[in-house]
């Protein structure tokens, strides 16, 4: 309730009371919350119903939106429903920070020297490995791409391009292709020149881009041809391979990061969070759980499980040789930072023709 | 003349009348105490679901407490600073403490990152320096701090301290207004690449302005034709009209997005039937918002005029002709104004609706197509800023309680026409 004024905190504590006669109380069962949809059905097969079984833990699940506004209003109201969720890199950090999560006693847990080193972090357990690529849809493209480079082609490839709406992802794409390092990208955003330099680039496929906000649009436009090449989550792609698209993707200059989870801090059940994560990082589990969702596993042994085809299309290894890692700590600094003035600038200059 | 005469008579009543009087006053008294008994449960409930949101928002879009709670000695350090030149050694001290203990219990990224609202990259500066504090072991606090840090000497950094210092902040209001408020209290321009809000407000005003305009020129026609076609008729032409009202609003956007797509039905068919040798674009841009607001708004015009329409006799028009006006004529001075209340409540609905779409121009439109809301939903979800949501909303709000004077006025006029 500290952030709340005075003044307010009866109408607040009106509120808390409705939420209390209405059955949110503290007795609740073991609560995980992840991302929905057939990414959290595929999680729940391979590890929630599993672990439910063999701990003998009731569990109920909830959905997460991404962003920041579910944190916030469990710091404003005291009111925690989940134990654990999963989040991506900038919240985890925030909320670490900020003191939403728990910071982790390891020995809890899977020897941190097991896990790859950027899955290991004071509040969160890296859970998989996601990318975003470059995708085609080889039946009707004509000439397949071969480099991001490819994406700024204006010449041979003419037709529409999708990208993700928002500064993010955009900014250092442009600038990779613009010829800056993946290992300097950040170095190079960090400056003024460095954004200008970003939205100079962007400017010149601008005409063609049809922004994208929900991970599904991608391939959808992909396979009904409202766009020819297009920024998509690798994971997203391989599904619709698996629904018989011939969409495919490239590896050069892929942005990846780590998805993690976290357990929250006031949680009721925590030791109940502490096995459930345990139990999510046994390299077997996350070597099945590539057969449904094709993101990468986070324990070191988790790829050499993987079969050999299967691993070509996981964010892992070899394909990641040219990546552009943006789970780092400048990555999350720079955007943790820089999110509402990048994206006020954003908004200003999609708007401007 | 009567009123004098009303006066005397007043004036003449004997003690019985006036008994009756205070009777009846004390009557009228108890029944009105009583219908407001009755009423009472509703407004405490209009006053606990409508006024309190609205005047918490006003709250969230100036209170501004996080520095003061997490570093309560630097807030009141830096008010009394003036802000012309770096503050002494005792604001350093007091900085380099409340960074100490604030890093240790995890509360100083909150303050952080209301910082970081004045100057993007302030969050990791303190985060950073937060990391490193143990160094500084003693005074003198300003160079240690600096050494840490040099950003820590420049003064721009310490009036953005003092503008956080809170417990109240106008810099939402102002933001939204493309303003901002200078170190020395006076009020300009924001920076050019962050005056995104005006521009966003004078789209929504244009996106409903033509989403109203189409309404008008399919809906009235349609009004007129329920009104006034046979009975069957009409009822059929109104289960049209309100089948889709009935129907969820994300459902109509959605089956909008299958419609309207490249390969959708309405370019298929066009394609089978020739008019067109190409898809047409008629998605994620401005065409594509409007079709679907248009339809999914057109039953708040229709609704409103057909109710007033109805009430119209058909014989007033053939009276009009009888008496020799051209149909043009009868037209414009006998029906078009009695419909005025129903077509100035229709607009009316229809305009400040459309003010706060949201989900149809997110679902349809491209990035330049985004009205205010999509703004609100960015901030409330995303970043975690209610203060800036909050006075986006706020603007929102105004922009649509200043069309409520127009509103009266238009319903005023008609029915002093009707009467």
């Amino acid at each position: 309730m500290k952030t709340i004024g005075r003044s307010f905190r009866p109408l607040f504590a009106v509120a808390a009371a409705l939420g209390v006669l209405s059955g949110t109380a503290e007795a609740r069962d073991f609560t995980i919350a992840s991302w929905g949809g057939s990414y959290q059905d595929a999680q729940r097969e391979v590890y929630f119903a599993p672990f439910s079984q063999e701990s003998g833990t009731a569990f109920l699940e909830d959905v997460y939106l991404g962003g920041w506004a579910q944190f916030q209003a469990m710091q404003d109201t005291g009111q925690i429903p989940w134990d654990v969720v999963q989040v991506e890199t900038s919240e985890l950090v925030r909320g670490c920070e900020e003191g939403v999560f728990v910071q982790l006693d390891w020995s809890k847990l899977v020897p941190k020297e097991d896990m790859l080193p950027d899955a290991v972090t004071d509040c969160g357990v890296g859970m998989l490995v996601w990318s975003v690529v470059i995708a085609y849809n080889a039946d009707t493209v004509g000439k397949a791409p071969a480099t991001l480079a490819d994406f700024w082609d204006t010449k041979t490839w003419t037709g529409k391009r999708g990208m993700r709406k928002g500064p993010k992802l955009n900014l250092e794409y442009a600038l990779m292709a613009d010829g800056v390092e993946p290992a300097d990208v950040y170095k190079v955003l960090n400056t003024p020149e460095g954004v200008d330099r970003a939205f100079a680039k962007l400017d010149e496929v601008k005409p063609l881009v049809q922004w994208w906000e929900a991970g599904a649009q991608a391939p959808e436009w992909l396979a009904a041809g409202d766009v020819e090449l297009s920024v998509a989550y690798n994971g997203r792609i391989t599904n619709a391979q698996k629904d018989g698209k011939n969409l495919q993707m490239i590896w050069d200059r892929t942005i990846f990061a780590i998805d993690s989870w976290a357990i929250i801090e006031g949680a009721p059940n925590q030791d109940a969070g502490y096995a459930f994560i345990k139990y999510t990082t046994d390299p077997g589990r996350q070597a099945a759980f590539t057969k449904a969702y094709a993101y990468g596993p986070t324990h070191k042994n988790g790829v050499a499980m993987v079969d050999p085809e299967r691993a070509k299309s996981l964010p892992a290894g070899d394909n990641l040789a040219t990546g552009l890692f943006g789970g780092s700590q400048e990555a999350l600094d720079f955007w943790v930072d820089y999110q509402e003035e990048l994206t006020e600038r954003w908004n200003r200059w999609v708007a401007q023709n | 003349m009567n009123a004098p005469a009303g006066i005397a008579g007043e004036g003449k009543a004997g003690p019985a009348d006036r008994s009756l009087e205070t009777k009846l006053r004390r009557a009228e008294r108890r029944r009105s105490l009583n219908a407001f008994l009755l009423v009472a449960p509703l407004l405490l409930f209009i006053v606990v679901v409508f006024a309190g949101p609205i005047l918490s928002l006003l709250y969230f879009s100036v209170d501004d407490p996080k520095l003061a709670e997490v570093m309560p000695l630097t807030a009141e350090t830096v008010a009394e600073w003036d802000g012309a030149e770096l503050p002494g050694e005792e604001a350093f001290a007091t900085v380099v403490e409340e960074i100490r203990t604030g890093y240790s219990n995890r509360t100083v990224a909150a303050a952080a990152m209301r910082l970081n609202y004045e100057i993007s990259g302030f969050r990791s500066m303190v985060m950073r320096t937060g990391r490193k504090i143990s160094r500084i072991e003693g005074p003198p606090y300003k160079e240690a701090l600096i050494g840490l840090d040099k950003r820590w000497g420049d003064i721009t950094y310490w009036r953005a301290i003092k503008a956080s210092a809170g417990p109240y902040t106008t810099r939402y209001l102002l933001a939204a207004v493309d303003l901002q408020r200078r170190w020395d209290g006076s009020i300009g321009a924001a920076p050019p690449e962050r005056t995104i809000y005006i521009d966003y407000l004078k789209r929504t005003f244009w996106i409903s302005f033509w989403v109203l305009a189409f309404c008008i020129a399919i809906g009235y026609p349609m009004a007129f034709l329920i009104a006034t076609s046979e009975k069957r008729w009409s009822r059929f032409l109104l289960v049209l009209v309100l089948l889709p009202f009935w129907t969820s609003l994300l459902v109509r956007t959605a089956a909008w997005v299958v419609l309207l797509q490249n390969k959708g039905i309405v370019n298929d068919s066009l394609l089978y039937m020739d008019f067109i040798d190409e898809p047409l674009t008629l998605i994620f841009n401005r065409t594509g918002v409007y079709i679907a607001m248009v339809h999914i708004l057109l039953p708040f015009l229709v609704l409103p005029l057909y109710a007033v329409m109805r009430n119209i006799p058909a014989s007033q028009m053939r009276a009009a002709a009888s008496l020799g006006a051209k149909p043009l004529a009868a037209f414009l001075s006998v029906y078009l104004p009695q419909t005025l209340p129903g077509l100035g409540a229709g607009c009316i609905l229809v305009f400040i609706l459309s003010l706060g779409f949201y989900i149809t121009p997110a679902l349809i439109g491209g990035a330049s197509d985004q009205m205010l809301s999509y703004l609100i939903a960015e901030f409330a979800t995303r970043t975690g800023n209610w203060g800036m949501a909050s006075a986006i909303a706020i603007l929102l709000l105004l922009s649509v309680a200043a069309l409520y004077p127009i509103y009266r006025g238009l319903v005023r006029g008609g029915s002093l026409r009707l009467g």
